[in-house]
């Protein structure tokens, strides 16, 4: 890995998301307003919310960098950049790092309006610090970009690609807890939700919403989602090929 | 470094690629020479793409020897040495021109500004360098990347059609550009750079100075246009290529 590449990847991709006013404003304000429509939802209980909406800053993150991720990377695939890229003296790693470095940013600036407006708009109660939220926030990011780089590998076009999300982000979406405590599921269920990262995201968020100092369930659900983060990306850098048919 | 200015540019031995069933190339043996303009001809189809892809390192299931600049294709050591622009404009369509050129120049580690403009000045695009690369014309599209293959001064270049869709003046300045590189008096002056040119436009294969002739899967000729005249006894590249392959076809079904 060289830094220089890796740094020229992530300002390279953040050039290219410059160019797309529309995307960046999707980005950050779409997040915004489904909080604040779950908040009138929840109108007459704002108690339920406030696990909900912390469950959330866990969810949105991941689930649009894998979005993000997974069709940026694609269009490299079918546009021929990555072959190119692979032709030259890039490594893979200066990809995947440089992609995951952009998408990062890009997910501290959503994730500080997301999280600013669920406190000090929405009343949304946090015990623990704002700075732990980020820190999910971010790792989350992280499991996203890596989840979406992994799948790209799998899908010959975008309306595949696209499929991809409820095969792959859906299935935890129902599991990890937003809807129910995981432990009053069914216990096949209960054990499918304990090896599945957003579960784990979600409880991070939970555990910052009830407790003011760090927990140590808290700290393993920040490793669960880090390791499960740079395991996938690992194996998304392994679907990168200099050599293909 | 190994024979880093002895030996060809480029060579193949039993050079064969399979892609699921079928044999795309099928047992090549030729040389590329260093500091030349080659040209590989043939109708499309018949491997030429595979055969770049192959000297690029880019192409999987390659057996047989295939050396490049006196190395394996594909190693490492090459990917620096080696400009490969592939058929389809290989671009970043939502950046500009000189965004596109500026990532590429980074990712070879070069000092970006003069080696980029020298590139944009070669292919004739200066004017359009903070132009959207998805907002150039086809031909515009395809001398981005063909740019992109020319920084850091390769010592290989291979180009996967690189005028195809241009009009003829374009056409005529690009391959004076090549001619320019093959004798070491373009880009940044440093010794002549081989070229591997493909094309199926085959009034360009009389601006080549060595040939090589492809159908399916194999070379049907290896030689200098002159020669290729001569031993067909044709004046036109095209007329040889149809008389050797006419004679090829009464080989493989005699009657």
């Amino acid at each position: 890995m060289n830094v220089t590449r890796t740094l020229a990847t992530a300002r390279r991709v953040l050039r290219q998301l410059g160019h797309d006013p529309r995307t960046i404003a999707l980005l950050l304000l779409v997040p915004c307003l489904l909080l604040l429509l779950l908040r009138w939802v929840f109108d007459s209980d704002p108690r339920a919310f406030d696990s909900i909406g912390a469950s959330l800053l866990g969810i949105f993150p991941l689930v649009t960098m894998f979005l993000v991720t997974s069709i940026a990377t694609l269009r490299e695939r079918t546009s021929g950049t990555l072959e190119r890229l692979l032709s030259m003296p890039l490594g893979k790693a200066d990809l995947v790092v440089g992609y995951a470095l952009a998408f990062g940013l890009v997910a501290v600036v959503q994730a500080g309006l997301v999280t600013g407006l669920s406190i000090w708009g929405l009343d949304l109660d946090f015990a623990g610090s704002p700075w732990l939220l980020l820190v999910i926030a971010l790792l989350d990011t992280l499991l996203g970009t890596a989840l979406g780089l992994f799948v790209s590998a799998f899908a010959a076009s975008e309306f595949q690609a696209v499929q991809f999300m409820p095969a792959v982000i859906f299935p935890q979406l129902l599991l990890c807890g937003l809807f129910t405590p995981r432990d009053t599921m069914q216990p096949v269920l209960e054990a499918m939700s304990n090896v599945l990262p957003m579960s784990y995201a979600v409880d991070g968020m939970n555990e910052v919403l009830r407790h003011a100092d760090v927990t140590g369930d808290f700290v393993r659900d920040v490793c669960v989602v880090a390791g499960s983060g740079l395991l996938v990306l690992v194996l998304g850098a392994a679907t990168l090929r200099r050599r293909t048919a | 470094m190994m024979n880093k200015t002895e030996g060809p540019a480029v060579r193949a031995r039993g050079l064969t690629v399979v892609r699921g069933k079928r044999t795309v190339l099928d047992g090549l043996d030729f040389d590329v020479p260093r500091g030349q303009v080659t040209g590989l001809l043939g109708p499309s189809g018949c491997g030429k793409s595979t055969l770049m892809r192959a000297i690029a390192g880019t192409q999987a299931q390659v057996t047989g020897s295939l050396d490049v600049l006196g190395g394996p294709a594909g190693s490492a050591s090459l990917r620096s040495r080696v400009g490969y622009c592939t058929q389809a404009p290989s671009v970043y369509d939502d950046l500009t021109v000189r965004q596109n050129l500026d990532y590429f120049a980074a990712v070879l580690r070069l000092r970006a500004r003069g080696t980029v403009d020298r590139v944009l000045a070669d292919v004739d695009l200066a004017d359009h360098a903070d132009s959207l690369a998805g907002n150039l014309s086809g031909g515009q599209r395809s001398r981005v990347s063909l740019a992109t293959a020319l920084l850091g001064a390769p010592e290989l270049l291979v180009l996967d059609e690189p005028t195809v869709g241009l009009d003829p003046v374009l056409r005529r300045d690009l391959w004076d550009l090549f001619h320019r590189l093959a004798r070491g008096t373009a880009g940044d002056g440093t010794g002549g750079t081989t070229l591997l040119i493909s094309s199926h436009v085959m009034d360009e294969a009389e601006r080549c100075d060595r040939l090589l002739l492809m159908r399916s899967g194999r070379v049907l000729a290896d030689d200098t246009p002159a020669a290729l005249h001569d031993r067909t006894g044709t004046g036109t590249v095209e007329a040889a290529f149809l008389r050797l392959v006419e004679a090829a076809n009464d080989m493989e079904a005699p009657r």
